[in-house]
């Protein structure tokens, strides 16, 4: 049977099993959207920015686990979701975006919206493809969904000009997909893999760094598996939490810039690194030239560029992180030695490991009648979620506290943006994982620089009625831009003080949506309770300390185990926030 | 060092693109590049030259490899193989005697002279990029017009 191309595209997407779609409309993809609004199958989601759409595909993705998608229109539409894609790519989100063209006869020829989507999505997409002529269009779908989900997964950009939307072919979706360039390795060298465990069986002051790819591979019961074996303490990157449980004696929690003290100083003092998927950001090791000078590395990673990129692997294994994990254990437990000898050998590293935990654990003082600490929020909202809440970051400070208190012990609820670090990322990415999950709690924790940045999205939240709970950590500040300021730059705030912040209880109830307001300690819990109650989504605006900082901090450029714990004497005296004439911004600070 | 290597790719529009990019963007070298049909229609081949130390060169590999439309990849310069380049050189022959002496550098070099007019030959010479230094050493001191070059190819020597 003929279908035209628009048809073409929602009934591929039915075969994908693609249930909602996030986008907005324009000249190009008026008949796409036309085909969907008379089916029921597959949702869209009109968002009110392009930025919103791509990042609720983000969310819906990192959530599922399954590609998420995208429709927008060519030029403007196409360009606002640039930084959707370069951050699905840093963080290796599986996408599909799909984006109008004009038609195929007008293409260079300056018309009207065109834009060389297919140029500039090129540096920030997994692949892309232009489809010129309907006859193709089920094949790049098919394709670009495999190549987006498999692999180390990322976004996939279809541009279909406005002819083929109209044009009609014969509709046979592909089962099956041959990309002859194209064939990612699964499963780990048996060599490597018996090497690895040699090592293991060698080493004395081991760690198992646990990074993102053992998110997208659901490795959580392989990496326990591990770690219960062999008892080797377990560290993991913003992007692998989840990934062990927080409570876990063997958890030293996240490592690098604004990881533990624990974790780092065990990394730095390591005489073996097992990193499983992870990627040896320059967040996490730091200075390179003394980042864990005494380890020798084993290196589980998917993709080969990762590996010997930064850091120099003694023993590097090609292939998933579950299937490299399952075969690795059951190497180790078919060697010699027992249980009771592992742990008797591993004992004087952990009684290292556990000292280190006890010197300087992750802490704050929160003063009866003094400001609300952020961290404080961040650990009332997990005690009255635990475990079960999606938690959804913007970036800054808040970012760093949520990573550092919320001890999630499961994959998939810890979404973040860590790459490409983008501010505006969290609430709609937290809208997507709430339309993947509408009866799941999900939290955004926030702060007012972050939100807004696209805090159009409310409309959003309002009409679809999901009930995302929004923690919003009201420093009114770049919180994060203002640290490094005090830290690194004499605290001149220059263009960081954001002042005169809106009123985000009203802005919330001009949205149609319940706007909460926390003033002082006393009100924190109160507050929490009565959004996590309500049955619609919520805006809970905390007063925080304007001017807590984030510890631990390695300095950038610093080494991995020179961590500032705390405020420099310095920073302790009083500090004056530096304001342009005119910007008042105790008016609105909330009295 | 220098390496050879050649990109065996989907012969689709954009692919060069994508290879090059790759190349500015992560601030790696090309020294040289060229790009032809193979007899297989739907696949192109192209032969970059490049330089860097172990660490980048395999960088370089893998990332090459990492492209889909990328089939495959192959660094030359880890095994014996032959390179050539080839060179048209326009140079000034105003007097008889410059003309002679055109032609026995030419002999000399096995070049061709494939183009003259009162005023000019135009040579074409081929060979590693040694040999075409040489010649345009050797033409220099006569005036150079106009060199235009392929970039350098290679292809793998077989075992016997
Ligand atoms: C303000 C700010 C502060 C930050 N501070 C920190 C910090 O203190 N600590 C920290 O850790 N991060 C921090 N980050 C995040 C940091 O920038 C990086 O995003 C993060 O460290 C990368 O995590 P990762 O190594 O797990 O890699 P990811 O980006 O998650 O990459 C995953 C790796 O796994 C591989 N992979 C994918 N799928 C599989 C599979 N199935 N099997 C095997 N391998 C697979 C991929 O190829 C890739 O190499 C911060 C970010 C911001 C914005
Ligand atoms: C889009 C974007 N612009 C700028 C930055 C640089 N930046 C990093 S953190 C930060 C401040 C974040 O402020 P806020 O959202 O209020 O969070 P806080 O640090 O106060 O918790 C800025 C400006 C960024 N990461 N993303
Ligand atoms: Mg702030």
């Amino acid at each position: 049977m003929k279908l035209t191309g628009s048809e073409i595209f929602v009934e591929s997407l039915k075969c994908e099993g693609v249930k909602t779609i996030f986008g907005i409309p324009g000249g190009v993809v008026l008949k796409l959207f036309d085909v969907l609004h008379q089916q029921n199958d597959v949702e869209v989601v009109l968002t009110r920015h392009e930025q919103g759409a791509i990042h609720m595909a983000e969310g819906h993705a990192k959530a599922t686990g399954k590609a998420g998608v995208a429709l927008v229109t060519s030029g403007p539409g196409m360009t606002n979701i640039v930084t959707g894609l370069a951050d699905a790519m840093m963080d290796s989100v599986p996408l599909v975006a799909f984006t109008g063209q004009v038609p195929t006869s007008l293409i260079g020829n300056d018309a009207f919206q065109e834009a060389d989507n297919i140029g500039i999505s090129r540096p920030c997409t997994k692949h892309n493809v232009l489809v010129k002529d309907v006859k193709d269009l089920a094949t790049v779908i098919k394709e670009a969904f495999y190549i987006a989900n498999t692999g180390r997964p990322g976004p996939v950009l279809v541009d279909i000009p406005k002819d083929v939307t109209t044009e009609s072919a014969e509709f046979h979706y592909p089962d099956k997909v041959s990309l002859r360039g194209y064939r990612p390795t699964v499963s780990g060298n048996r060599f490597q893999i018996k090497q690895a465990a040699g090592e293991i069986l060698k080493a004395k002051r081991p760690v198992i760094y646990v990074g993102g790819g053992a998110v997208f591979s659901g490795a959580a019961n392989e990496v326990r598996e591990l770690a219960d074996l062999t008892q080797i303490p377990v560290t993991m990157t913003v992007m692998g939490l989840g990934s062990f449980p927080g409570t876990h004696p063997l958890c030293m929690g996240m490592l690098g810039m604004h990881g533990t003290y624990c974790a780092n100083m065990a990394m730095h003092e390591a005489d073996l690194l097992i990193a499983v998927g992870a990627r040896f950001d320059d967040r996490v090791t730091g200075k390179l030239s003394e980042f864990s000078p005494r380890a020798r590395v084993i290196h589980i990673d998917i993709d080969p560029t990762s590996i010997k990129k930064n850091v120099h692997a003694h023993i590097p294994i090609v292939g998933d992180v579950k299937v490299v994990l399952k075969e690795l254990v059951q190497v180790l437990s078919s060697m010699d030695g027992n249980p009771t000898s592992v742990k008797a050998q591993r004992r004087p590293w952990l009684k290292q490991v556990n000292a280190w935990s006890a010197e300087h654990p992750l802490a704050y003082q929160q003063e009866g009648k003094k400001q609300t600490k952020p961290q404080y929020v961040i650990d009332k909202a997990y005690e009255l979620t635990k475990h079960k809440a999606i938690v959804v970051t913007d970036v800054g400070q808040h970012q760093m506290w949520a990573a550092q208190y919320f001890k999630s012990g499961l994959q998939r609820t810890f979404l973040t943006s860590g790459g490409l670090g983008t501010m505006g990322f969290g609430f709609p990415a937290a809208i997507g994982a709430q339309k993947a999950y509408p009866n799941k709690t999900v939290l955004c924790i926030t702060s007012e620089g972050s939100f807004q940045m696209n805090l159009q999205e409310l409309a959003v939240a309002a009409i679809y009625k999901l009930p995302v709970k929004i923690i919003l950590l009201n420093n009114q500040f770049h919180g994060m831009v203002r640290q490094w300021q005090d830290l690194f730059y004499e605290g001149r705030y220059a263009s960081s003080d954001l002042g005169n912040t809106p009123d985000f209880v009203k802005l919330a109830e001009a949205y149609g949506i319940l706007g909460l307001r926390s003033e002082e300690p006393a009100d924190v819990e109160a507050v929490l309770k009565e959004g996590l109650k309500h049955k619609g989504p919520v805006m809970m605006d905390f007063a925080i300390d304007r001017f807590e900082n984030c510890y631990p901090m390695i300095p950038a450029g610093g080494a991995q185990h020179e961590m500032v714990l705390e405020d420099p004497p310095q920073l302790k005296t009083a500090r004056k926030p530096s304001r342009k004439k005119g910007e008042d911004a105790d008016a609105v600070l909330p009295a | 060092m220098e390496h050879v290597i050649s990109v065996l790719v989907e012969n689709n529009p954009g692919v060069l693109a994508r290879v090059a990019g790759l190349f500015s963007a992560r601030g790696y070298n090309i020294e040289s590049l060229s790009v032809a049909p193979t007899p297989d229609a739907t696949v192109s081949m192209i032969t970059v030259v490049t330089s860097g130390d172990e660490v980048i060169i395999e960088q370089i590999m893998k990332q090459l490899n990492k492209v889909i439309e990328v089939l495959k990849v192959v660094d030359l310069t880890e095994e014996d193989h032959i390179e050539r380049e080839t060179a048209l050189i326009k140079i000034l022959t105003k007097q008889a005697q410059q003309r002679d002496e055109a032609i026995r550098i030419a002999e000399i070099f096995r070049a061709n002279i494939v183009d003259s007019t009162p005023q000019t030959y135009t040579f074409e010479v081929s060979g590693d990029a040694g040999k075409i230094q040489a010649v345009i050493n050797r033409l220099k001191p006569m005036g150079i017009k106009e060199i235009v070059r392929t970039g350098r190819i290679a292809i793998a020597r077989d075992a016997l």
